[in-house]
């Protein structure tokens, strides 16, 4: 199913009066990864959750190339802290089977390659709120990918993880991207950004104050405060 | 000679009250241990032998409890699922009246569900009125709010964490609440069972739809309140010991099947 581009135009979310995103006019193809960037309170969280849909505009227009009713169906959402379902981790990898239909058996199957894909082969029936916190970043992307998404939207998916658990995610994240899976992802993380990125979002102020592709980006941004960013310098 | 109803009111105001005087503070304490002692005593013999009475009785408060139990939070639980996850224009209303109706009368439950079952009123016509089944109506009627109430608070806190997940995961609203109500299962035990509490230690609404007949509808709180009224003090407190061990056995016995307190779960 082609969902892209996906296009928003001066499309804006407020919460009690107060702008989160926005006005945002962007066009995303569907290839590569993007990487959002900017300082905390920017508003990444906001942009991502209102191009995946989880937070209703307040203004302007969201559109995918297929009717977002569908569109909504081929995407995934991880979490910058891990939603743990009180149930093994089993069970909530193979939760977003079990919500399309698919038989309990067959999807326990599935999670349980998905599980040994991410490395949690060995605690399929812990409780899932006993993970490290690494542990539960991977078992929110194995949830997410489990449906083979279109779409992956990850909201610092790595933020205090050791290196390790960052190089693994990481790895699992690079594999999605290779299968196909648009990612679509806020870090803090510039080295990070730099290793996956093939295009940069800098948000500042609830707005896209630059869009460009990565080696664009890191080798010369376009505004001041894009360069200010990437030296370190606090950017208000 | 016949005295005036007030001499004669008079008479008796002034007549010293010799019981009062005689019995010491210290004696009236030694019967009030001997009434306990003996209740316990009582207790013990009446479980011992396996009192036919008893066992009838007591297993007809189980059954009326639990039954309403069951049918208050297939009920309950859902509804404060729903409250929680749909919003609509009367919500917040509709959970303070749910919160303000944990304090029904229980007396005043009974005295309409009395007045819907009595052969004149609209529900008549079934003959329910001194069932079993009526005391079940009167218990579900008073517990439903309460472990709605105590539910909702649950599966908010609950909600509040898969939020955005199950937002996110495109579920539909059954969904949802099918989500919150398993996994809040353990937590949601804990309403059930404050209803369980509430329901067999009921006495004013099952009294008036049941009536306490014998072999019929008395249960454990009907019959200490009529061994009380009789004045045979050790055999209410014996009851009042059988239903409290039963209260805690069964509260005992849902927490070890639902393996509540053990690692990791919850």
């Amino acid at each position: 199913m082609q969902m892209f581009p996906l296009v928003a135009k001066q499309a804006v979310v407020r919460r009690q009066g107060k702008v989160l995103a926005g006005p945002i006019d962007l066009t995303l193809q569907g290839q590569g990864v993007t990487i959002v960037i900017g300082p905390n309170g920017a508003g990444k969280t906001s942009l991502l959750k209102m191009l995946h849909g989880i937070v209703r505009l307040n203004g302007g227009s969201l559109s995918w190339a297929c009717p977002t009713v569908e569109a909504r169906k081929h995407q995934g959402f991880v979490f910058q802290a891990p939603v743990m379902m009180r149930r093994s981790v089993i069970e909530n990898i193979a939760y977003p089977l079990r919500l399309i239909g698919v038989a309990k058996a067959e999807a326990r199957l599935r999670a349980q390659d998905w599980a040994g894909q991410v490395g949690l082969g060995h605690a399929l029936k812990q409780q899932a709120t006993m993970l490290s916190g690494g542990e539960r970043q991977k078992l929110a992307l194995a949830r997410a990918l489990i449906r083979d998404p279109q779409v992956l939207f990850l909201d610092e998916p790595c933020a205090s993880l050791d290196g390790r658990a960052t190089r693994e995610i990481e790895e699992i994240l690079t594999r999605a991207a290779a299968n196909g899976t648009r990612l679509i992802m806020s870090t803090h993380n510039m080295g990070q950004a730099q290793r996956l990125a093939d295009e940069v979002i800098f948000v500042l102020h609830g707005k896209i104050h630059e869009f460009l592709p990565a080696e664009v980006f890191f080798a010369s941004p376009a505004t001041q405060q894009g360069r200010a960013f990437l030296r370190g310098d606090i950017v208000e | 000679m016949p005295i005036a109803r007030s001499d004669a009111v008079i008479w008796i105001w002034q007549q010293p009250c010799y019981t009062v005087e005689t019995v010491t503070p210290a004696r009236r304490n030694l019967y009030s241990m001997s009434d306990l002692w003996g209740g316990l005593t009582q207790a013990f013999w009446l479980l011992a032998t396996m009192d036919a009475d008893l066992v009838e009785i007591s297993l007809r408060s189980l059954r009326v409890t639990l039954t309403a139990l069951l049918v208050a939070s297939v009920v309950a639980l859902p509804f404060a699922a729903f409250l929680v996850v749909r919003r609509f224009r009367l919500r917040r209303m509709t959970i303070a009246v749910l919160n303000a109706l944990m304090g029904l009368p229980p007396v005043v439950v009974g005295l309409v569900v009395y007045v819907f079952l009595s052969r004149s009123g609209p529900f008549g016509v079934f003959g329910l009125l001194f069932t079993p089944t009526a005391m079940i109506i009167a218990q579900v009627i008073i517990i439903v709010p309460l472990i709605a109430s105590i539910a909702h608070q649950s599966l908010r806190e609950l909600w509040g964490d898969y939020h955005d997940l199950l937002i996110s995961l495109n579920t539909t609203q059954f969904q949802r609440i099918q989500a919150l109500l398993w996994d809040g299962r353990r937590a949601l035990l804990t309403a059930a069972l404050a209803g369980f509490g509430r329901a067999i230690g009921e006495v004013g609404a099952i009294m008036i739809v049941g009536g306490n007949i014998d072999h019929a509808t008395r249960v454990l709180t009907t019959a200490i309140a009529l061994e009380t009224g009789k004045g045979d003090f050790a055999l209410a407190l014996a009851l009042g010991f059988v239903l409290i061990a039963l209260a805690v056995a069964v509260n005992l016995m849902i927490h070890r099947l639902s393996h509540t307190e053990s690692e990791g779960r919850w």
